[in-house]
């Protein structure tokens, strides 16, 4: 251990002071990182104990990915110190992070999809030009570490064809392979199923019997207190607290987050759904290679109602949504509005769509619902630029146009309240408000809208599923398409669970278990239970 | 993200252009300082003779008519994310249409075959440029390979309409009857005095027009928002209803109406029949225009006038000094359209440092961002 005392600077909250029985994994004082004029990580100190799983939560933008991306060597701290298992370091790349015995497991697998497990494993760690050797070399190495860890996987499997769960695996033993002792994970749950979230669980929890550190970084405050010992809170580039899981609640958690207090359960009253909005009938829907990823999908939707299309990510959700909005030809099948079939087909069919009262929040707003270089009264009209409240004929009314965006800024407040700032400016949860506003403006009938609160601040999510509540209140018929299975069961009234490009489970969202809602969406039960 | 805050409004409009455009006639000073001529002498001459007197000032604003029409061309498909490199074909094969409309109405009245013959290279150009524009969006062939391709086509087709149709009886060369003196544009020398014995004409008028109506199309309408929409973001384009394929269709058609208009200048203001290559790749100095323009009717009004002073003034120059003949003067015009257009960014980042250090407040800032990486 340091000489240093680090008693003077711990927060009243901050736990874990005392030297843990195994010693200090991780040793950070003192650490600041700016970006210009944003102060990404101020004076951050954190400790994480050898052998533990300690969390690390935080909004977006808090600076737990600046922080953890200077602990493997991405960015270089302006000021501060760096000790890793006691030894002051100096990590200049990730290179130098993995002598250090720190691996990373990102968020986005850094894999090659037609190589093999083994030659994934080894890929940046061969041990001469010919590749025979180090392949001999590391199925051994491999061996062991699948069963020391329980890490099965098929060192020939091809990376694409396995499940991701298991392509999570194998960045997990790419990491081993590399002598990692401590190990960062960046939000490992994003793309896995409960079950399959459930099974790294087990492997974290298998590695720390082991001896090995791990960092969770995560905004699932549910999965920080099932796994982890002690848990680091960030709140706008500080550390505010660091406390034993066992001593904390996920309210409290919340509000360390938010700096304020959160609801983090929605508070709606029973639905009271009316007549059949939306209908959708046998719809058949391929992607842009051909594959077919909607398979024959019926469901409807009655005003006053919400409906959750649950799912693991890739499962034909995306397409379904883009199909019924008109962002896709659909194969086969029909999709009927307010009692009127609607045409997508050509590549004009969200203009239809819009026309026939359906409205569309995208999965993915930078790339779909904002043009981010036009600046913010730009965004307001896209989708209903042609409308004659922005200018008679040909004409755009440039006024009418900025007027509303005024408008929707005060009634959203989005921040900053410039309507000529460019959108991509702006933050996630406020770019979100944005095309909500927007979207909400002309009063649909039936409003889609997928992945609500994706990259969305905790406080903004609050107020997103509130206005997503006050609509379906106003008798309209809203779709909800997302990943996160909390929000999905807090916010509809029905729960579909999609799998394979087919909706094979239907619960009322007032009944279903977690657990239930998990087999469906690992493809367990096949069967549709009728409703 | 980057790092370095953005230039100043004026700063990117203007003294990044002149910086650049600095640079250029440095490089060219050397170019001609290597021959053994005095590139102080040499500058001169190109100034002189693009403005010296209203005969040069004639030259320079015909030149720079048709660099504003393919200048606009290139930008109004720019705006939609496409790149009509076609400028060329389009306005050759419109120059067809000007010339069966000019020889068909001759006998009536100039007022009469103006128009007509104006709607004609609209239509001619726009139709050459119609074609790629089709092909993209229904069937996915990339308006920069076909519209290039249709370089080519309409050279053959024009050379075979040259030869085989529109030759008339008794001519060697490859060229249209001339059009009858009624029917003939009058020039701008033939009412105003110093413009005397240049071919600047009437076009001229029709391209203040166009600069002012594309300012207008694009950023006053919600055809230009549509437009600007897709160029910027196709996939929230058609998220917004926007037909992609509508929209590229009927911006590469405008865009080669556009084009078109060089013919207008060319066959009914100056020529007075069709000959051979009369473009004379004013499509492709349009592309330079628009580049260093900015995409901005201002910016390429300017560039414009800056690439009709070069072509004229360069015209001028192997007059003046003998040991400088066209190749170099055609140096110059690649050495302005390199440092303008392809190397436009070349001071910024420089620039952007300079600009930070000097106000004071965000001289910290400007030091700390040196080892920059991506925001979190």
């Amino acid at each position: 251990m340091s000489g240093t005392s680090s008693d003077n600077m711990q927060r009243p909250e901050t736990a874990a002071a005392a030297t843990p029985a195994n010693g200090w994994a991780i040793e950070l004082e003192k650490i600041n990182k700016r970006f210009g004029a944003v102060h990404a990580n101020k004076d951050i100190d954190l400790k994480v104990a050898r052998g533990t799983i300690h969390g690390i939560v935080g909004e977006n933008g808090a600076g737990k990915s600046t922080l953890m991306s200077i602990l493997y060597g991405f960015y270089k701290a302006d000021s501060g110190t760096i000790r890793v298992n006691g030894t002051e370091a100096n990590i200049a790349d990730s290179r130098a992070a993995l002598a250090l015995g720190i691996g990373m497991v990102h968020q986005h697998f850094m894999l090659v999809d037609n190589f093999s497990v083994l030659e994934n494993v080894i890929l940046g760690a061969e041990d001469s030009g010919f590749i025979k050797p180090s392949l001999d070399r590391a199925r051994r190495e491999l061996d062991r570490l699948e069963t020391e860890y329980q890490l099965e996987v098929d060192p020939d499997a091809t990376i694409e064809d396995i499940s991701v769960g298991q392509q999570q695996r194998v960045e997990i033993l790419k990491a081993l392979y590399r002598g990692a002792e401590i190990l960062i994970l960046d939000e490992p749950t994003g793309v896995l199923t409960p079950k399959e979230a459930d099974d790294l669980f087990r492997v974290l929890r298998t590695l720390r019997e082991q001896g090995k550190t791990v960092i969770l970084i995560t905004h699932k405050l549910r999965e920080i207190m099932a796994i982890t010992d002690n848990v680091s809170v960030m709140r706008q580039g500080e550390m505010v607290a660091t406390v034993k899981t066992a001593e904390t609640s996920p309210e409290h958690l919340a509000e360390l987050m938010v700096g304020r207090s959160v609801l983090l359960h929605v508070q709606k009253d029973a639905a009271n759904p009316g007549k059949t909005l939306l209908e959708v009938k046998d719809l058949v829907v391929t992607d842009d290679m051909g594959i077919t990823r909607v398979k024959s999908v019926s469901f409807s939707i009655r005003a006053g109602e919400i409906v959750g299309i649950a799912g693991v990510s890739g499962n034909g959700q995306t397409e379904l949504l883009e199909s019924i909005t008109g962002m896709r030809d659909q194969r086969s099948g029909t999709v009927i509005l307010n009692g009127n079939p609607l045409s997508l087909k050509g590549d004009d069919g969200a203009a239809r769509a819009r026309a026939a009262g359906l409205a569309h929040v995208p999965e993915d707003r930078q790339r779909m619902g904002l043009i981010t270089t036009f600046s913010e009264w730009e965004n307001a009209i896209l989708g209903y630029s042609d409308s004659e409240d922005y200018g008679k004929g040909a004409m755009l009314d440039i006024a009418k146009a900025k007027a509303k965006a005024a408008e929707h800024i005060k009634t959203f407040d989005v921040r900053p309240a410039d309507i000529n700032l460019k959108t991509a400016l702006f933050s996630g949860g406020n770019q979100q408000k944005i095309v909500l506003a927007r979207e909400m403006d002309r009063d649909p009938d039936v409003l889609v809208v997928g992945q609500p609160t994706r990259g969305v601040d905790i406080g903004a999510i609050e107020f997103i599923h509130n206005q997503i509540i006050k609509l379906r209140d106003a008798g309209k018929a809203i779709l909800l398409v997302s990943v996160e299975l909390d929000e999905i069961r807090s916010l509809s009234d029905r729960i579909l669970v999609m799998f394979d490009g087919q909706i094979v489970g239907e619960a009322e969202a007032a009944t279903a278990t977690e657990g239930q809602l998990g087999l469906m969406m690992a493809g367990v039960v096949e069967e549709r239970q009728p409703s | 993200m980057s790092a370095l805050r953005p230039l100043p409004r004026w700063a990117d409009l203007a003294l990044l252009p002149v910086l650049n455009l600095l640079l250029a006639v440095l490089v060219s000073g050397l170019v001609v300082l290597m021959i053994g001529q005095n590139p102080l002498t040499a500058i001169w001459a190109i100034i002189t003779g693009a403005f010296g007197n209203g005969y040069n000032i004639g030259y320079t604003l015909y030149y720079a008519t048709n660099f504003v029409f393919t200048g606009l061309a290139v930008a109004l498909a720019a705006h939609g994310g496409l790149f009509n490199i076609g400028g060329n074909g389009q306005a050759y094969v419109a120059g067809l249409g000007v010339i069966l409309v000019a020889l068909a109405l001759q006998d009536t009245h100039w007022l009469i075959v103006a128009p007509a013959a104006l709607v004609a290279a609209a239509v001619f150009g726009g139709a050459w440029a119609f074609i790629p524009g089709y092909l993209q969006a229904k069937r996915g062939s990339h308006v920069v390979i076909t519209t290039i391709m249709f370089n080519f086509i309409a050279a053959a087709l024009m050379i075979y309409m040259l030869n085989r149709v529109l030759k008339p009886a008794g001519v060697s060369g490859p060229e249209s009857a001339m059009i009858a003196e009624t029917g003939r544009m009058p020039k701008i020398g033939s009412f105003f005095a110093p413009f005397n014995y240049t071919p600047v004409n009437l076009s001229i008028f029709i391209a203040l027009l166009a600069l002012v109506g594309v300012y207008f199309l694009i950023w006053r309408t919600k055809f230009g928002y549509a437009l600007r929409a897709m160029g910027q973001n196709p996939t929230a384009a058609r998220y917004a209803g926007i037909s992609n394929s509508k929209m590229i269709i009927i911006t590469m058609t405008l865009s080669g109406a556009l084009a078109g208009m060089v013919a207008f200048n060319e066959v009914l203001g100056v020529q007075n029949r069709l000959v051979l290559d009369f473009v004379a790749d004013a499509g492709f100095v349009g592309i330079a225009v628009a580049l260093m323009g900015r995409n901005h009717p201002i910016g390429i009004g300017l560039a414009a006038l800056l690439f009709g002073a070069l072509y004229q003034g360069g015209n001028e120059l192997q007059y003046v000094i003998s040991g400088l003949d066209r190749t170099v003067v055609v140096i110059i015009q690649a050495l302005v359209i390199l440092f303008t257009g392809a190397m436009e960014g070349l001071f910024r980042p420089g620039l952007q440092r300079t600009f930070m250090l000097f106000s004071p407040e965000q001289k910290a800032e400007a030091v700390s961002r040196e080892t920059v990486g991506k925001e979190s």
